[in-house]
């Protein structure tokens, strides 16, 4: 199912399909976050904002408003 | 040969224990944190190598890659770009961490394509095993052309290889490991043949980056029709990108192996209760409550026994050396100004024992994560937490580690906003005045009174900071995009050497910068205190025992009349006076005004200057200054110069002043105009005034 990552529930894994080239930062893409990568959501902030994930083994928070730029693929468990 | 020298950098992610492997090589200790982007300069050291090499090391602040998104990074990529650099190194030793192999390969093969040799490390190998992880170092070796030293700064593995292989530089391929070139292979093509002599990957990066080296800019390539769109540019970057992420995968994929079985761990278990929307605020705010209960409980002890200790080498002084001018300067000026310093020496060591600790196991980055939201309302960022909480060590190197704030707005709010906290500078200041003026009773059994009162202090500090944020996200008009990414560093067990050197190292420099100060300002002051022009200077002697109203005077008090009657006619009780109206409404006499002026220098002369001032006014010297200053009463009024309502003014003035020279000096470089630092210091000094005159006129 194709969603974004500010829909994952914690603990639910997907894959990075794709994203809106022109916002998201290349620093977050040279973290590993590129399609076809791995992310998991580990943990939400107090608030809802930000998200605690794992990217490619990579553990890294980003703000909401990124989240929902970054298009997945949810993994069937 | 014995005297050759190699230039070695050592570079790598945040994080990866660069640092720590600095320390290992060079013996010379600096501070090592668990919280990424803690090294921000260029730090140097020199190492032994075998066979009679020696290398000066150069430790760099942590770059993702050498794409350059902060400040932090520029700073690399301007060594490494810069053939003429006094530091351009012979050799780079890229520093990864083994859990995070892949993520840290990415800058590696971007620095294997500028043609330097380089070594890689592997770093926190004690790991592996807990982790499942084994490697195939041959292997490795050869499809990224280069050598590995797997080390463990902690262990202290692998560092003698290392060591070997930095003397053998000279046989470490400079071939780039992958062709990143054939992402656009027309382009990169056109730019080959137009400029054969430069290497293709650094003239990548002067288009991308818009940094000059050797004469070549960006003007220069782009006038050769190699222009592109930045949306262009973009795209290629992030082809790049993928590009070197495949080449990565693919060797990681045959050289490491990873036993999954042992993954899940302790982290995620403490994530949740360190991030909790409830535990997580109740044990930051535990921790915060822990560190002023340490500041001013527990040190008191070691406190009083320091200020014992000067006030009796004071009058050792007095009494065992010849009388003179000499000696006076020495028991009166010099002695009781160093007395002044030395004595928060406890306090200072267990600030920087805790925000060492912070840094160091990893937690840092959670408070940044739970805090984001938070702070964000006020125009800050959630890494503005760090500068905020190490600002009350100092405000120069907090003001520093605003730099990996990715948005401009958000890291020059945090600049201006810093000052507020309460630096160690103000303690002294504040731990004195504190005792003088608020009763020490304990409130349900454990908190202290005096203790709590610098709490408030504290949280007055971070409130004025975030307060004041506010106001500036309102008035500054500043456009830019918002962008927010934190590295969440596994958990560490601090090395207790690290912290240990850590705060060693930050109490020397904190004594020795601000006893030089210290010092010089104690002997002007001292100088300016015993002399005086004129007539009544001259006379004091005569004129106070022959005054009809000191007739019934005994000996000892007749002394003390002298002694004030000079030092209210001394170069300094002159100047004193003259500004006295201007700090008389805030409840302050004109010693007090001398003491604030003296500490425009730096907050903790205040009371070194209180001190000299006094022990030239008095003629006892076996007080602590402590007891000088509760006997002071003022010669109108009657009254003790520090009561309740001028000292409260003072701890409010103190809280709220910008007084510090350094710190103007460091914004002036992060923000690179005067502005900034101008507007900070007359808001900040208007502030502190009128807030201590509204205090003082209403309590008293
Ligand atoms: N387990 C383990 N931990 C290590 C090792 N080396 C360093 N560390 C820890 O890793 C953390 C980061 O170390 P630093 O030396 O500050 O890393 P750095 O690369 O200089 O970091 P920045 O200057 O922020 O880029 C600290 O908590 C160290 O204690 C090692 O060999 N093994
Ligand atoms: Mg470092």
């Amino acid at each position: 199912m194709q969603t974004t990552i500010d829909q994952l529930r914690i603990g639910q894994s997907a894959t990075i399909t794709d994203f809106d080239i022109e916002v998201i930062p290349l620093k977050l893409i040279e973290m590993g976050c590129l399609p076809g990568n791995s992310v998991e959501l580990l943990q939400i902030a107090p608030f809802g904002d930000p998200l605690f994930l794992n990217i490619n083994d990579s553990y890294l928070a980003i703000r909401l408003e990124t989240a929902r730029k970054i298009q997945i693929e949810l993994i069937q468990e | 040969m014995s005297d050759q020298n190699i230039k070695v950098a050592l570079i790598g992610n945040p994080n990866t224990g660069k640092t720590s492997v600095f320390n290992q090589l060079t013996g010379l200790n600096q501070q090592v944190g668990n919280y990424p982007g803690i090294t921000v300069e260029r730090k140097q050291g020199f190492c032994n190598l075998p066979l009679g090499f020696k290398a000066t090391i150069l430790d760099l602040p942590g770059t993702y890659s050498l794409n350059a998104s902060s400040l932090d990074e520029n700073v690399v990529i301007e060594l490494l770009l810069n053939k003429n650099d006094k530091d351009f190194p012979d050799v780079v030793v890229v520093v990864t961490d083994v859990e995070n192999l892949k993520r840290n390969l990415l800058l590696f093969t971007q620095i294997k394509d500028l043609g330097i040799p380089t070594i890689l490390v592997i770093n926190m190998s004690d790991r592996m095993e807990l982790k499942g992880i084994t490697l195939d170092i041959p292997y490795l070796e050869e499809q990224l052309k280069t050598k590995i030293a797997l080390v463990s700064s902690r262990k202290k593995l692998g560092i003698d290889n290392l060591k070997k292989l930095i003397v053998d530089y000279n046989n470490v391929s400079t071939e780039p490991c992958l062709n990143a070139s054939s992402i656009d292979p027309e382009y990169f093509g056109g730019l080959k043949k137009a400029f054969p002599n430069q290497l293709l990957y650094k003239l990548w990066l002067v288009i991308t980056q818009d940094v000059n080296f050797s004469n070549l800019d960006r003007k220069t390539i782009e006038t050769h029709n190699f222009a592109k769109s930045p949306s262009d540019l973009k795209r290629l970057q992030q082809k790049e990108t993928i590009k070197r992420y495949q080449f990565i995968n693919d060797v990681l994929k045959v050289g490491r192996t990873i036993d999954t079985e042992n993954a899940k761990d302790f982290r995620s278990k403490l994530d949740r209760v360190l991030t909790h929307k409830f535990w997580g605020y109740v044990i930051f705010a535990a921790i915060l409550l822990l560190i002023f209960q340490s500041i001013f409980d527990w040190s008191s002890i070691p406190m009083e026994f320091i200020d014992q200790s000067f006030a009796s080498l004071s009058s050792a002084a007095a009494e065992n050396l010849p009388p003179g001018v000499f000696t006076d300067l020495l028991s009166q000026g010099i002695i009781p100004g160093i007395g002044g310093i030395v004595i928060f020496i406890p306090q200072i060591a267990f600030l920087f024992l805790f925000i060492s600790l912070l840094e160091e196991s990893g937690y840092m980055s959670r408070v940044v994560f739970l805090m984001d939201k938070i702070m964000r309302r006020f125009g800050l960022s959630g890494k503005s937490v760090v500068p905020l909480i190490s600002g009350t060590a100092c405000a120069i190197p907090a003001i520093m580690a605003t730099r990996n704030i990715e948005s401009w707005k958000e890291r020059l709010i945090t600049i201006l906003v810093t000052p507020f906290t309460t630096c160690s500078a103000r303690l002294p200041v504040y731990s004195i005045l504190i005792s003088l003026v608020i009763p020490k009773t304990r409130i349900f059994g454990i908190f202290n009174t005096q203790g709590l009162t610098l709490m408030l202090l504290y949280l007055l500090g971070f409130g004025a900071a975030i307060f004041s944020a506010y106001i500036l996200n309102k008035i500054l008009k500043i456009k830019n995009k918002t962008f927010f990414v934190v590295e969440m560093p596994n958990y560490k067990l601090p090395l207790f050497k690290n912290v240990g050197l850590n705060v060693l190292e930050k109490t020397k420099a904190f004594v020795f910068g601000a006893g030089k100060i210290i010092l010089a300002i104690s002997i002007i002051l001292w100088f300016l205190a015993s002399y005086g022009p004129g007539h009544n200077f001259e006379f004091a002697e005569k004129i106070v025992t022959t005054s009809p109203e000191n007739a019934n005077l005994s000996e000892k008090e007749m002394e003390d009349a002298i002694a004030s009657y000079k030092i209210e006619n001394s170069y300094i009780g002159i100047m004193g006076k003259s500004i006295e109206p201007v700090i008389e409404p805030l409840g302050y006499d004109w010693k007090i005004g001398i003491a604030i002026i003296s500490s425009f220098a730096a907050r903790e002369v205040f009371v070194g200057t209180l001190a000299t001032i006094y022990s030239v006014g008095g003629s006892d010297n076996e007080e602590t200054i402590k007891s000088k200053m509760q006997a002071e009463v003022h010669p109108i009024t009657g009254k003790k110069v520090f009561n309740f309502a001028s000292g409260i003014s003072l701890l409010l003035f103190y809280a709220f002043a910008m007084q510090c020279a350094s710190t103007l000096a460091i914004v002036k470089k992060e923000t690179n105009s005067w502005k900034w630092p101008a507007i900070q210091l007359f808001a900040m000094s208007v502030f502190a005034y009128t807030v201590a005159l509204i205090a003082y006129q209403f309590l008293e």
